[in-house]
């Protein structure tokens, strides 16, 4: 079946090659955005996933979840 | 009666409530066939944030959403019963455009908005501070008349969109709704949080026992869904949702944690943390930038819905952390102590 999703799944796509390039939004304040799935290797080696539709990468490393985003880079009063 | 539905009731549809004065008991008798519609005066003559106004009101619009057990599924579009919503809606609109502070621009309401106080003495920070299982029990039954539907009401205003805002509405509705997984539907997420406290998951099940403010929470998403002509109000209803939910959802996550409620109850408010994180920034810069992009003259419908959901969260948490306060129970009636687990 030439539409067969499972197409779609035979190993690494490579780049340029039928995969659009994922979006990065890079704000001067708050988080970075990237259109997921994302994986994210961290400085200690681990990986950590997100399959949301995007996420939001924190910058300001204030996160109780680093690498995710909880917005503690908010003004406080 | 010759309505051609009465064979075919919603199995999941809930209990008609109780009336709270005459114009719900009106509304609730039309509901239930027996009556001619109680006339708009019934309206004029309300309390706008009242309990009698706002359980009438949460009733006509619940026939968009689920109905109600022995509700012809036709009333939903009942002249008669459009009618008396209608006058319910001009006086709950005109009480809020008259009470509400509105913010001079979109940028300044914002700021306001994502600035958190580095100490609250709300509902949130209570519950994280010094809330007892009774308390989460409480604010969760009277919080599922909106979250056991939630992010129905904003799918409403997706016709009304075009461009990037739909697209982007479309996607962050995709996330509330699971982003294609039943099990992550975060109704079902908030199902599974009230299973954890002890609560019914039933849909509906708490109407009854919810307070005033806690409809008219509901009632405004509900009001700005159905109206195109308040399409700008909608959004940025939704937009001060998502920016208040990410450090009110770390408050209640640890207040879960701390009191044992349980996975489940945990893992609701961690999700939120996250998502709304990321719906935020979506909803700010792509949701309500495309919309004013297409549609610059909505600004202040913009303004007005953040500012009208800040007053009405308001009211709430004052009447949530009165009745605590004061060692109540913020709900009409205090749950029972214990309740049959829920299937």
């Amino acid at each position: 079946m030439p539409n067969d999703p499972s197409e779609q799944n035979r190993g690494p796509v490579p780049p340029g090659r039928g995969e659009r390039a994922h979006r990065v939004v890079v704000p001067r304040r708050g988080p970075m955005l990237v259109d997921g799935p994302v994986e994210v290797e961290l400085e200690d080696g681990t990986v950590v996933s997100s399959d949301r539709f995007r996420v939001a990468l924190c910058t300001c490393r204030l996160s109780e979840r680093y690498p995710w985003c909880d917005t503690s880079h908010r003004r406080r009063r | 009666m010759s309505h051609d539905r009465d064979d075919l009731p919603d199995r999941h549809a809930p209990e008609l409530p109780a009336p709270r004065g005459p114009l719900s008991a009106g509304v609730l008798a039309l509901l239930r066939g027996e009556v001619p519609p109680p006339g708009p005066e019934g309206a004029d003559a309300a309390d706008p944030y009242g309990d009698d106004l706002q359980l009438a009101l949460y009733c006509c619009y619940e026939l968009h959403y689920r109905g109600f057990a022995g509700v012809d599924p036709a009333m939903e579009w009942d002249p008669g019963l459009l009618t008396v919503r209608r006058a319910m809606e001009r006086r709950f609109l005109a009480a809020l455009r008259r009470d509400v502070p509105v913010h001079d621009d979109l940028r300044s309401a914002v700021k306001e908005l994502l600035t958190e106080p580095a100490e609250g003495t709300s509902v949130t920070w209570f519950l994280r501070d010094e809330g007892e299982l009774r308390h989460l029990r409480e604010y969760a039954a009277l919080r599922s008349v909106y979250h056991l539907k939630e992010a129905d009401p904003h799918a409403w205003v997706l016709p009304r969109l075009w461009g990037r805002a739909k697209a982007a509405m479309v996607s962050v509705e995709f996330d509330e709704f699971g982003g294609g997984r039943a099990e992550r539907v975060h109704a079902k997420l908030f199902a599974d949080l009230m299973a954890d406290l002890g609560l019914d998951t039933s849909y509906g099940r708490y109407l009854g026992p919810s307070p005033a403010p806690a409809l008219a929470v509901v009632n405004l998403m509900s009001l700005l869904g159905l109206h195109r002509a308040l399409r700008g109000a909608l959004v940025g209803h939704f937009a001060a949702v998502e920016i208040t939910s990410s450090p009110g959802s770390r408050r209640l996550a640890e207040a879960m944690r701390r009191t044992g409620a349980g996975p489940a109850a945990e893992f609701f408010y961690d999700e939120h943390v996250e998502a709304d994180a990321v719906h935020e920034q979506v909803v700010r810069h792509e949701v309500i930038g495309g919309l004013l992009e297409e549609e610059p003259y909505l600004e202040g419908d913009v303004v007005f819905g953040m500012d009208a959901t800040v007053f009405l969260e308001d009211r709430l948490a004052d009447h949530v952390m009165a009745c605590w306060r004061a060692n109540g129970t913020a709900l009409r009636a205090p749950l029972p102590d214990t309740v049959a687990a829920a299937a």
